[in-house]
């Protein structure tokens, strides 16, 4: 009888961190291979920008800064919901694929194939804020923040991106298959819109003012902008920070958890 | 642990809800042998394998594997199995070299052990012209084949193989049988469920057919079939004489104009040939029947025998009975 050849002995947590980057690898070549996927997650945000400043910007008043400074951060956040789509649709894909059962039949860190999703979802998210930045400071985009103001609004918007990321990865795990993950997501779509992201929150009818000002993602938004075009940010950036934080720890927690606990289909 | 058996199952239990999947299974597989387990769609085959490749928890009874436990040791029985599934289980955006790699390194092979390993598995395989292209570019068969090289690449000493070749061409699925038989000769053990019994009747040195979630034989695929019947004669007559030949052969129609008569040895043919004559029937065709695992499997899982062989209706009297209806009256087969 042939014997399995013996891993290295090395310590556990060593060797999880390894099968990690092992799938962050295999995420990235995925994003390098899938083309399509980074054009869309990249397009369709500066397209929403172009929109908004163009189409919308004449008619939206923001009592204040001109539109374009307004919606800035309200174009982050919404692609960065939107790009969640993406995310649950790659989760939802390698299970409906098999390769999941393989990997669970394999004495490996199993989780490390959701970290190498996050991961490359965050990196498939900078690049979509980098490039909406660059592109807004070409239609009139003034940031006004210093840079103490933006590495707290870079480090607020990695906590939201990371958070997004997670949150998608598990309605990818939680979806049926591949069209139903992309429908769960979209829901996210719904949050950013009804928040401050696009219009003030004081032009809106009562009932949907007291939801929008007391949704998660307004703050994001509501801190984003004030950092960068110094309107007021109030309590935003803690409450930020009081939302996001939570929903990353535990989203994480209960992903890994659900994805030990359940088989793959 | 017990002896030789490189896979061992006991009163496996398995239910979803109602529906009971998997109803007491006993498998044992000696080490360096291949045993087939055959069964139609729906019969817990794949069930079987997921609990004992860790994939699936049993509600009751014990698995072990190479001596561990599956449901205990599920780590220590993840290093020494492989799986190949009935959905191929490989990255379709990374070539077929990068799969292997991968799958090498989360096998903390390392990375230029894992390299050194895909390099010779891609030649084994014949992939070595297709290593470098994405694996969405591959045909069935090389897909196939790399999903089976993905699963040798930390050298398991028991591999599961669960329906390898369903939806390959027969050029790709003989292919794969050569594989599989090297893999035997270099003294792998495996454990194969296919719903092809020639793909038993070849490979395999034990079969265990399984049938609403039970083994309901299990043995050589020779001793499964002579338990469903002897060899048969098969004669068919002219149209005038086939209702006499009816009062004379106590044979079960199988055709238009043929009857199957069970037969002992040549000597029994003779028999056979010479009543017709000494009768005048016209024997206008004349084929030797031997029991094949087709038949096993029809008569045991109550698909209903094509030839004879009521004789196993005692393990599932109503659905073979059902299936028998054809050769009413037929006496067939005696079994030891």
């Amino acid at each position: 009888m042939n014997q399995a050849v013996a891993p290295k002995a090395r310590p556990e947590f060593v060797l999880a961190a390894g099968d990690c980057l092992v799938l962050i690898r295999r995420s990235l070549r995925h994003l390098t291979r899938n083309m399509d996927e980074v054009i869309q997650s990249v397009v369709l945000p500066i397209m929403l920008l172009l929109l908004f400043r163009y189409l919308f910007g004449g008619a939206i008043q923001t009592g204040g800064p001109s539109y374009v400074n307004y919606v800035i951060a309200g174009v982050l956040v919404v692609s960065i919901a939107f790009s969640a789509s993406a995310t649950a649709v790659g989760v939802a894909n390698d299970l409906q694929n098999g390769i999941v059962e393989r990997f669970r039949t394999m004495p490996m860190f199993s989780s490390a194939m959701l970290v190498g999703h996050v991961v490359s979802a965050v990196l498939r998210n900078v690049l979509a804020v980098t490039l909406v930045v660059l592109v807004g400071l070409l239609v009139g985009f003034r940031p006004s923040a210093s840079l103490g103001d933006w590495l707290v609004a870079c480090g607020l918007l990695l906590l939201f991106i990371t958070a997004i990321s997670w949150l998608a990865t598990l309605l990818g795990l939680l979806a049926g298959g591949v069209e139903a993950a992309s429908g769960y997501a979209m829901i996210l779509v719904f949050f950013p819109y009804a928040s401050s992201a696009l219009v003030p929150s004081e032009s809106m009818p009562s009932v949907l003012r007291a939801f929008v000002e007391n949704q998660p993602f307004t703050p994001i938004v509501n801190a984003v902008r004030g950092l960068l075009i110094g309107t007021p940010t109030g309590n935003s950036v803690w409450l930020s920070v009081v939302w996001w934080v939570p929903v990353l720890v535990l989203t994480m927690a209960f992903t890994v958890r659900y994805f030990r606990r359940h088989t793959g289909k | 642990m017990t002896g030789n058996y490189a896979i061992e199952a006991r009163g496996l239990r398995k239910a979803f809800g109602d529906l009971t999947v998997l109803d007491s299974v006993d498998l044992r597989v000696e080490s360096g042998t291949m045993l087939g387990v055959l069964g139609p769609n729906g019969a817990g085959k794949t069930t079987c394998v997921r609990i004992l490749s860790t994939l699936l928890g049993a509600d009751g009874g014990t698995a072990t594997i190479a001596g561990h436990d599956v449901m205990k040791e599920p780590r220590a029985v993840r290093r020494v199995i492989g799986l190949t599934g009935q959905d191929t289980a490989v990255d379709e955006l990374l070539t077929g070299e990068e799969n292997l790699v991968m799958m090498g390194q989360l096998y903390r092979l390392g990375r230029s052990a894992s390299q050194k390993r895909a390099v010779e598995l891609l030649d084994q395989f014949g992939l070595t012209d297709a290593a470098r292209r994405p694996v969405k570019t591959y045909s069935g068969g090389m897909r196939r084949r790399l999903d089976l090289a993905v699963s040798l690449i930390n050298s398991p000493p028991v591999l599961f193989l669960d329906e390898p070749t369903t939806g390959l061409d027969p050029t790709s699925r003989m292919a794969m049988w050569e594989t599989i038989r090297r893999l035997m000769a270099a003294g792998t053990t495996v454990l194969l469920t296919t719903q092809y019994l020639e793909e038993a009747d070849q490979l395999a040195d034990r079969v265990a057919v399984i049938d609403g979630g039970r083994v309901v034989a299990e043995g050589t695929a020779d001793e499964l079939k002579r338990k469903v019947g002897s060899e048969r004669v098969e004669l068919t007559f002219g149209e005038a004489d086939l209702a006499r030949a009816r009062a004379l052969f106590d044979g079960e129609h199988v055709g238009m104009q043929t009857l199957s008569m069970p037969i002992e040895g040549p000597s029994d043919v003779r028999d056979l040939l010479n009543r017709a004559a000494s009768q005048n029937l016209d024997v206008k065709g004349f084929a030797l029947h031997e029991p094949t695992l087709d038949d096993v499997f029809r008569t045991l899982t109550g698909a209903g025998p094509r030839t004879g062989a009521t004789t196993a209706a005692d393990t599932d009297g109503a659905a073979t009975g059902a299936g028998a209806a054809v050769g009413a009256g037929a006496t067939t087969g005696e079994t030891a």
